[in-house]
C-alpha cells in the first residue's frame, strides 16, 4: 500500500476545507500521514477523512516555510512515502517549492487529478483556460504534487481518532522570516471560497465606483464579491477578490459575471458554477460560451435595474 | 546594492498559444514579450534601487528570440541582463528553471532577488520558493507592499482574507503580486538606452548546471465542453430573466 503525506491547514479551529478535500483523494491512493500546520485543534476531524496519523507543526511567529519544508524532508527521507500532496494555495506552495528544491525533485502544480501508475504518477492539469486537459507524468519519487481547490470533494468517512506526534520544525538559520502582524480585510457576507453565490465584476464596470453595484447585489443576494484580475491589477480590489487561474477557483451553485469578458485566466477559475449569469456588452464575449444565461447589455443599465427589482421584493 | 530581479520572455498572451506535437511543449515565436507580471517586479526592483544606491540585473531563461521582452525590461531602466539559454533547457520543469536561475544569481552577487508570483505562460508558481531554498535564504511570497531598511525586508504577504505582516533580514527573496506598485513606462531615452545595455549569456558550463527534468507531457485531451445557454439582448426588461433565475435556482 502506497504512502501518503498530505498538507493540511489549520483555518480557525479546524482543518481547512482544501485540507479535507486532499483528504478525501489522499485515502483512495494509500495510507494517509497529515502533516497539519497550526495549534494542533479539532485532530479527530482529519480522522474522520481518513488519515491514521497525524504531526503536528506549529512554527508560532516563524514563517512556515522553510522550517516545515525542512522538517518534511527528514521524514521524507526516514519513512520514503510514495507521494506528499498539497494543495494550489499560498503556504502550500511556499512549503512545496522549498521541500523540492531539498530533496531535489520536481513539483507537479495545479493539478486536477492525480493517479499513481507501477511507480509513477499521473496527474491532469487544465490548460488553456480549462480547454483541455494536459496529463503529466513523472516517474522520479516521492512525488510532490499541488491540487488545485475544489477539485475534490471533502466528506467524512468516521474514521478513528487518528495517533498525534509533534513534527520538531529545525532552526533553519537564514532562510528564516518572522510573522509579526496579521491583518484581516473587512468582510460582508460569506467567504468567496466557499459561498453558494458568487458576483463578480470585471473592467466592463468602466471604474472602481461601479463596483458598488456589485456589493450591493451580492448584499441582496447573501452572496460573495469577487473580481477579475484586470480590475485586481488595475487596484480597485484587493487581490483577496482575485477569481481565475491565479486567484481563487470557485464552484457556487449560482455565479454572476457582470461586465466580464470571459478570459482564459478567469474562467478556469469559475466554469465549474452549477449555474453561470453573465452580462456584458459585446455579443461575443468568450464568458457567454459557459454562461446558462448571457444578457447582452450594459452592466450601468442591467445592474440597477436588478439590484431595484430585488430590492421591491 | 545589488537588485536582481527575474523575469521571462512569454508568447505575447493576446495570440493563441500553440503546443509543439509530441512533446506539448509551447512554441515559442521569435518576438516575445515581457511578461506582463514581471514589470511589477522589475519597478519594485527599479525603485529599491534608486533608494539604496543599488543596481537591478536582470536574469532570465529561456530562448532569447528577438530579446524583445528583455530589452523592455532594459528600457524600463535595469542596469544589464544575464539570459540562459541553451537547448537543453527546453521543456525544462520548474526546478531545473530554479536551478538555473539560482546558478547565475549565485555568480553575479545579491542582496535582494525580485521575483512575479507566478508566470503567465506556464504557472507553476513554485520557482521563487526553489530559488530561496537553493540560496539560503527566506522567500517573502505574495508581497502586495515591499518596504526595505538597512540589512532588513518587511513585506505585506497577502493571506486568505487579508495580509501577515513579515519581516526578515537580507539576502532574500521576494515574489511579488501583480499591483504592489505601478510600473513605469519605457521613455524614449530608456528605450535608446536599452538597446546598449549589455546581456551576458553564460553557458550551462559557466554556471555548473546540467538540464534534466523527469517531467513529461503524456497526452493532451478535450476538456468536457460546457455549453452556452440562452442569450438574451438586454431590451431594458433583461434583469426580470435573471430574477426569474435566480428564482429558479432558490437564491431568492
Amino acid at each position: 500500500m502506497a504512502s501518503v503525506f498530505v498538507f493540511v491547514e489549520q483555518d480557525g479551529d479546524r482543518p481547512s476545507n482544501l485540507g479535507l478535500e486532499l483528504l478525501a483523494k489522499a485515502r483512495t491512493l494509500g495510507e494517509v500521514t497529515v502533516i497539519y500546520l497550526g495549534k494542533g485543534e479539532s485532530t479527530n476531524l482529519l480522522g474522520e477523512h481518513g488519515a491514521s496519523r497525524v504531526l503536528l507543526a506549529d512554527p508560532g511567529s516563524r514563517l512556515p516555510a522553510a522550517p516545515v519544508a525542512a522538517a518534511i524532508a527528514e521524514r521524507v527521507t526516514s519513512e520514503k512515502p510514495d507521494l506528499i500532496l498539497l494543495g494550489q494555495a499560498y503556504t502550500d506552495r511556499d512549503i512545496a517549492g522549498r521541500l523540492a528544491a531539498r530533496l531535489g525533485v520536481g513539483v507537479l502544480s495545479n493539478a486536477s487529478d492525480i493517479r499513481l501508475v507501477d511507480g509513477s504518477v499521473e496527474t491532469d492539469h487544465e490548460i488553456l483556460g480549462g480547454s483541455m486537459i494536459a496529463t503529466a507524468t513523472s516517474s522520479m519519487g516521492p512525488f510532490i504534487v499541488l491540487i488545485r481547490p475544489k477539485s475534490f470533494v471533502a466528506e467524512a468517512i468516521g474514521g478513528p481518532a487518528p495517533a498525534a506526534e509533534t513534527l520538531e520544525l529545525p532552526d533553519t538559520g537564514p532562510a528564516e522570516a518572522t510573522i509579526t502582524g496579521s491583518h484581516a480585510e473587512e468582510r460582508e457576507g460569506p467567504q468567496l471560497g466557499e459561498a453558494a453565490v458568487v458576483v463578480s465584476g470585471g473592467r466592463g464596470l468602466g471604474s472602481v465606483e461601479a463596483y458598488g453595484m456589485i456589493e450591493q447585489l451580492a448584499k441582496q443576494l447573501g452572496a460573495a464579491t469577487g473580481a477579475t484580475r484586470a480590475i485586481v491589477d488595475a487596484g480597485w480590489v484587493p487581490y483577496a477578490k482575485q477569481v481565475g487561474q491565479t486567484g481563487k477557483t470557485v464552484k457556487p451553485d449560482v455565479y454572476i459575471a457582470a461586465g466580464i469578458s470571459g478570459a482564459m485566466q478567469h474562467l478556469v477559475g469559475m466554469k465549474d458554477a452549477k449555474t453561470i449569469i453573465a452580462i456584458n456588452k459585446d455579443p461575443d464575449a468568450p464568458i457567454f460560451s459557459v454562461a446558462d444565461l448571457g444578457v447582452v447589455g450594459d452592466v450601468h443599465k442591467v445592474l440597477p435595474k436588478l439590484i431595484e427589482a430585488l430590492s421591491a421584493r | 546594492m545589488k537588485v536582481v530581479v527575474c523575469v521571462k520572455q512569454i508568447p505575447d498572451p493576446a495570440t493563441p498559444y500553440t503546443l509543439e506535437e509530441g512533446t506539448y511543449w509551447l512554441i515559442r515565436p521569435e518576438a516575445q514579450v515581457l511578461d506582463d507580471g514581471d514589470r511589477y517586479g522589475v519597478e519594485m526592483g527599479l525603485q529599491i534601487a534608486e533608494k539604496n544606491q543599488g543596481t537591478v540585473t536582470l536574469v532570465s531563461m529561456g530562448p532569447s528570440g528577438s530579446g524583445q521582452g528583455i530589452r523592455q525590461a532594459l528600457a524600463m531602466g535595469a542596469d544589464k541582463a544575464i539570459l540562459i539559454e541553451d537547448p537543453s533547457l527546453r521543456g525544462s520543469d520548474a526546478l531545473t528553471t530554479a536551478r538555473a536561475l539560482a546558478a547565475a544569481i549565485e555568480r553575479e552577487g545579491f542582496d535582494l532577488v525580485i521575483a512575479g508570483t507566478e508566470s503567465t505562460d506556464g504557472y507553476s508558481g513554485v520557482v521563487p520558493q526553489m530559488l530561496a531554498e537553493l540560496l539560503g535564504v527566506p522567500a517573502l511570497t505574495f508581497a502586495t507592499q515591499v518596504e526595505v531598511a538597512t540589512g532588513t525586508i518587511t513585506i505585506h504577504r497577502q493571506t486568505a482574507d487579508g495580509y501577515d505582516l513579515v519581516e526578515a533580514t537580507l539576502p532574500a527573496v521576494v515574489a511579488v503580486t501583480a499591483g504592489v506598485v505601478e510600473p513605469r513606462y519605457p521613455t524614449f531615452k530608456g528605450i535608446m538606452d536599452a538597446k546598449k545595455k549589455p546581456i551576458e549569456d553564460p553557458s550551462l558550463v559557466d554556471l555548473g548546471i546540467d538540464a534534466s527534468s523527469d517531467q513529461k507531457v503524456a497526452s493532451i485531451v478535450d476538456a468536457p465542453s460546457r455549453t452556452g445557454g440562452r442569450k438574451i439582448e438586454d431590451d431594458g426588461e433583461a434583469h426580470l430573466a435573471i430574477v426569474e433565475l435566480l428564482e429558479e435556482r432558490k437564491v431568492i
